[in-house]
């Protein structure tokens, strides 16, 4: 049995005391209740330290009721395992949870790690820079991660499902608090597709936990009618437990969808009109030792008295420097918690809220400020200082007060991130001492913001200005509707004095950032140090830079640095919010798109086929392609020496499919190709074949390939399968842009034609076994030409072409057909024929010299680099690229040129990669790199491919490579290794 | 997140789209200096306001077509075809 919660009260609160929910916090079996957050579970339970602080290890508590959170960001179970840095405060508490602070050594409630805090002159801000600079950083890495971070992220996946989604509306209200359900109330029945977002599981914002009088009805009934009311309008759509975390351009929103367990939802929203209520922070004060468990914001303590029927302690300081701590002292001793003093900065209070004090007997010590607090796991007494006269110091004598907890307010600041992120600028209220939306700058996007968002702090303001705005902005989406009547007669005083920082105490123990342990030392040091700038100070303090993004520490970092630097807050500025305002999983980002679902697989029209023969896959780009056939289970390496071989001495068959295949069609095809291709396309005649390449503007080498003329207005251009979609693309800029005037049309058939490559010196024979009209004799069908005809009764392209060296027949067919050539071919063929993976492919092409664009070429290869130069001189006219070819830079003798290697040690290891170096006494620095290597069946030895600083004229030359620590040298050759006189090709 | 109004197919989100870069470039001839050949490859206008640029409804029609955005408020300001002058875009600097 476990222990009934110490602090829960027995009645009131909305949580649901008939669900007792048991959870463990480290270990140890506690209750809470349906309706609970799992903070608020934690606080009936009497935990007062959740956690320890991310630098000192100090302990810390529960400091808020929402998502600005410092404290209580703990690890959690669910899924498929713990998930890191939930924010305990406003996550919903679910039965059989375990929960773990994810600092602490040995535990939480007493961390070795503490001995930082004992020495914690030595690790001011920068002190990263500073101190771990001797010997190096690497000395010190392994200790400073292992006691820093946030907790362990889950190995593997965390069972969540995540989706994405898309909606549009005219009206996205954003927070459903006072202001938002009054804008929404009044779009209610307008027409205007509404879509009303909040974060909390429940509708009502500061209302459920408030207790005011709304339209002459207590605030819950009020909140009930209205969350009715706007289910069943049809227009209007509310989504709980959804937080908008990122406003993008032309009125896109990001929203996180927690509402289904185990589910995240990833909305993406396109709105007409966007109403921000994201309402407010209440905001710290700061004095010495303001960190300690048992400090919280005192609409915090609120909520957890009316929300959870929960004392966060059963006495209670309440510090303020404005009226609306009042209210909340008032619920915290209506509700039996024990309130000794209000503490107020001011020397006047209003007689609204003093005599209500009075009546309850709660004594209030105006003009004064909390100085100090102690207590180690709990809080049990704190200082009281009265200001002097200047404001500027406090005089003695010094009160102390024996309690358990401190409700703190600073007055709010609103909750402007999204306004922000919209390109809304912000303005310095000093009135307020916060910043609100400038109206009088134009914000780019269609935003609105009211209630507590806009500065109007007040349950009465912000009803009002929320009916108006709802109304305003549903007009400008293009709807008729008038502004929701509501009115209250709550307590609205505010009255705030712009003071949060005690001017006494120690500095370094006054806590300005708890999430990142930021103190008002640290930004004196940054001022000192002269970091005065706005962003200067957050990037070497990282105050605001923690997972709650400053949400209660920057207004006090900017007042201080305003005050440290005689500057108002005004000139000191704000820093840029940017998205997202909450962290959003990158699981959701990703959504469905992983595994198997990541991209499309493309797959070989004959693929079962290749299965069926053995064929391991592999990715190419989108495609699947057989790798190497594992026939009879022979390994890999063994499989690769057999295919190559097999081709060399009688026949291959390569599936080349996914080769990119593009038609250029009409009057001007053939002027188009000329001014994209180096080559000639012009001369081409119809039905001979020619390798091209082509060039960036910038004379970069981006594809080759050859390309066919079909007839006098028809080319065919084969481009690497990598490249296919691109090239198509360029090709069609080139023409819309460029040479609009050229009449052809580009229409890519990649997907159209399969490919069987037939290649090796039995591959006319094999052929000429086939039931086809085509005539396959070197006289009618040459190396480098084209024809049509019928093979196996299908209409066929058939085009001499070699990958490899050795005489080739490339036979296109309607894709669907594809399968039956393979098969016809490889029964005919018996054991003459021998089906070819992509790896054997590299082998041949490399044994021939051929380069692989993008493997053998990088982005500084040029035409000229390629030994083009023969050719870029004979073409007299423009095409892409040559103008560049004419600079002095590009025809530099000295550039890296393509060279064939051989080492000169027949068995050592040549890796693509390795870089060629000059010799010690130029000075060791690399001259180009190894870009293929391989062992060659064909020639039995070590053979590569590389780009080499003058590397044409160098030819024979012995060369020193580096790779990874190795040194030894090779011979500088020409590429072509196997049959240079390209007789075995052109048979 | 853009919405373009495709000249061919009418307005859609920018996730169908790419981008292409400064439009009307006038592309130099073989005679032109490597000054004016460089300055076309390398430089481009870069303005905070009216940014004339191409873009292709890649998702879509496959066309390319020119935009003229503001590059601070990403307003899109008119939308032509390939081809067509500069719009005479009366819009204020918004310095100014
Ligand atoms: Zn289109």
């Amino acid at each position: 049995m476990t222990p009934s919660p110490t602090n829960r009260l027995t009645s009131g609160g909305r949580i649901d005391r008939t669900q007792p929910l048991s959870f463990r916090f480290n270990g140890k079996p506690l209750q809470g209740y349906s309706g609970d957050t799992i903070a608020s579970a934690l606080l009936a339970n009497g935990i007062g330290t959740v956690n320890r602080s991310f630098k000192y290890h100090r302990p810390r508590g529960v400091m808020s009721a929402g998502v600005e959170e410092t404290n209580a960001l703990l690890t959690v179970s669910g899924g498929n395992g713990d998930i890191p840095v939930v924010r305990t405060t406003v996550r919903a508490l679910v039965d059989g949870q375990l929960i773990k602070s994810p600092s602490g050594f040995p535990n939480v409630n007493f961390d070795l790690g503490r001995v930082l805090d004992f020495t914690h002159r030595f690790w001011a801000a920068g002190f990263y820079n500073k101190l771990f600079k001797w010997p190096s950083w690497r000395w010190y890495e392994g200790t400073v991660r292992r006691m820093a971070g946030l907790g362990k992220l889950p190995d593997g996946e965390d069972g969540n499902k995540y989706f994405h989604h898309n909606v549009h509306c005219d009206v996205l209200i954003v927070g459903a608090g006072p202001a938002g359900l009054a804008a929404a109330l009044g779009c209610a029945n307008s027409g205007a597709r509404v879509l009303l977002v909040e974060q909390d599981h429940e509708l009502g914002g500061s209302l459920l936990a408030d207790g005011a009088q709304i339209n002459a009805i207590d605030s819950d009934t009020w909140l009930s009618r209205t969350t009715s009311t706007l289910e069943d309008a049809a227009n209007v759509t509310v989504m709980t437990s959804s937080t908008v975390s990122g406003y993008y351009d032309h009125n896109v929103l990001t929203i996180t969808d927690r509402s289904t367990t185990g589910v995240v939802r990833f909305w993406k929203v396109r709105a007409k009109e966007v109403l921000l209520a994201t309402g407010a922070f209440e905001q710290p004060l700061v004095f010495e030792n303001n960190d300690r468990p048992g400090v919280m914001l005192a609409n915090a303590a609120m909520t957890y008295v009316l929300r959870y029927a929960v004392k966060p302690a059963h006495v209670m300081v309440v510090a303020t420097n404005n009226d609306t701590a009042y209210r909340v002292a008032f619920a915290l001793h209506d509700n039996g918690v024990r309130v000794p003093a209000i503490v107020d900065s001011r020397e006047n209070i209003a007689e609204e809220v003093s005599k209500e004090a009075g009546e309850r007997g709660i004594p209030i010590m105006a003009g004064s400020v909390v100085l100090d607090t102690v207590g180690t796991k709990a809080l049990t007494r704190v200082s009281v200082g009265r200001l002097s006269n200047d404001g500027r110091s406090t005089v003695d004598p010094t009160s102390v007060i024996a309690c358990q907890g401190l409700a703190m307010s600073g007055g709010f600041n609103p909750n402007c991130s999204l306004y922000s992120q919209a390109g809304g600028s912000l303005r310095y209220d000093a009135q307020l001492a916060c910043f609100v939306p400038d109206e009088e700058k134009a914000c780019r996007q269609r935003v609105t913001v009211a209630g507590a968002a806009n500065g109007k702090f007040s349950l009465a303001d912000a009803l009002t200005e929320g009916a108006r705005a709802g109304s305003t902005v549903t007009g400008e989406a293009g709807f008729a509707c008038s502004p929701a009547e509501v009115a209250t007669s709550a307590l609205g005083s505010y009255h705030l004095k712009a003071m949060r920082i005690t001017p006494t105490g120690d500095t370094s123990r006054q806590w300005v950032d708890f999430a990142h342990d930021v103190t008002v030392a640290d930004i004196e040091l940054a001022v000192r140090e002269n970091f005065v700038s706005v962003e200067h100070l957050k990037r070497y303090t990282t105050v605001g830079m923690a997972v709650d993004q400053g949400k209660t520490s920057n207004l006090n970092a900017l007042t201080l640095l305003a005050e440290l630097t005689d500057r108002s807050v005004e000139e000191v500025g704000t820093t840029t919010f940017r998205p997202p305002f909450m962290p959003v999983p990158m699981g959701a980002i990703a959504g469905p798109q992983h595994g198997d679902f990541y991209a499309p697989a493309r797959l070989l029209p004959a693929h079962d086929w290749h299965v069926d023969h053995g064929a391991v896959f592999e990715n190419y780009g989108p495609w699947k392609r057989p790798e190497y056939y594992a026939t009879n289970g022979r390994d890999r390496e063994t499989a690769i020496r057999e295919e190559v071989l097999a081709l060399r001495r009688s026949a291959g068959l390569f599936d080349g499919s996914p080769l990119g295949k593009i038609e250029i069609t009409g009057p001007d095809a053939g002027e188009f190709l000329n001014r994209i291709y180096v080559n000639n396309a012009l001369t081409l005649k119809p039905g001979r074949v020619r390798y091209g390449i082509m060039l960036s503007e910038n004379g970069i080498v981006i594809d080759d390939g050859v390309f066919a003329r079909l007839a006098d207005d028809c080319y065919l251009v084969s481009t690497t399968t990598a490249n296919a979609d691109h090239i198509t693309a360029w090709l069609e800029q080139w023409h819309q842009c460029e040479w609009p005037d050229l009449n052809l049309v580009i229409s890519t058939v990649t997907s159209q034609w399969a490919v069987a490559t037939l290649a090796g010196p039995n591959a006319r024979t094999l052929l000429q076994e086939i039931e086809s009209d085509i005539d396959f004799s070197v006289q009618a069908l040459p190396h480098m030409t084209l024809t049509t005809g019928t093979f196996l009764g299908m209409h066929a392209r058939v085009q001499r072409v070699s990958f490899s060296g050795e005489m080739s027949f490339e036979i296109s067919v309607p894709a669907l057909d594809g399968r039956q050539v393979m098969e016809t071919l490889m029964n005919s063929g018996g054991d003459r024929i021998t089906l070819i993976g992509i790896e054997a492919l590299t082998i041949l092409r490399t044994e021939k010299g051929y380069l692989h664009v993008g493997g053998d070429t990088d982005g500084m290869t040029n035409a000229l680099d390629i030994g083009f130069g023969g050719i870029v001189a004979r073409k007299k006219t423009d095409f892409v690229g040559k103008r560049s070819l004419l600079r002095g830079g590009d025809q530099r003798k000295d550039r890296r040129q393509f060279v064939g290697v051989e080492p000169l040690n027949d068995n050592e290891e040549l890796e693509s990669g390795a870089h060629f170096i000059t010799s010690q006494r130029e000075g060791r620095r690399s001259q180009g790199v190894v870009t293929s290597a391989c062992f060659s069946p064909t020639l039995n030895r070590v053979i590569g491919l590389g780009l080499l600083e003058g590397g044409f004229a160098r030819k024979g030359e012995t060369v020193t490579v580096f790779d990874d620590g190795r040194t030894f040298d090779v011979r500088i050759t020409d590429p072509t290794f196997y049959d240079p006189g390209g007789e075995k090709m052109n048979a | 997140m853009l919405r373009i109004d495709c000249p061919w197919c009418g307005t859609r989100d920018e996730v169908e789209f790419s981008f292409g870069g400064e439009s009307h470039l006038t592309r130099p001839t073989l005679d032109a200096s490597d000054a004016v050949w460089s300055d076309y490859l390398f430089n481009k206008d870069n303005p905070k306001g009216i940014h004339f640029e191409r873009w292709m409804h890649r998702f879509g029609c496959g066309r390319w077509f020119n935009v003229a955005r503001d590059t601070l408020t990403h307003e899109i300001h008119a939308v032509y075809e390939m081809g067509a002058a500069k719009p005479d875009l009366a819009v204020k600097d918004p310095d100014s």
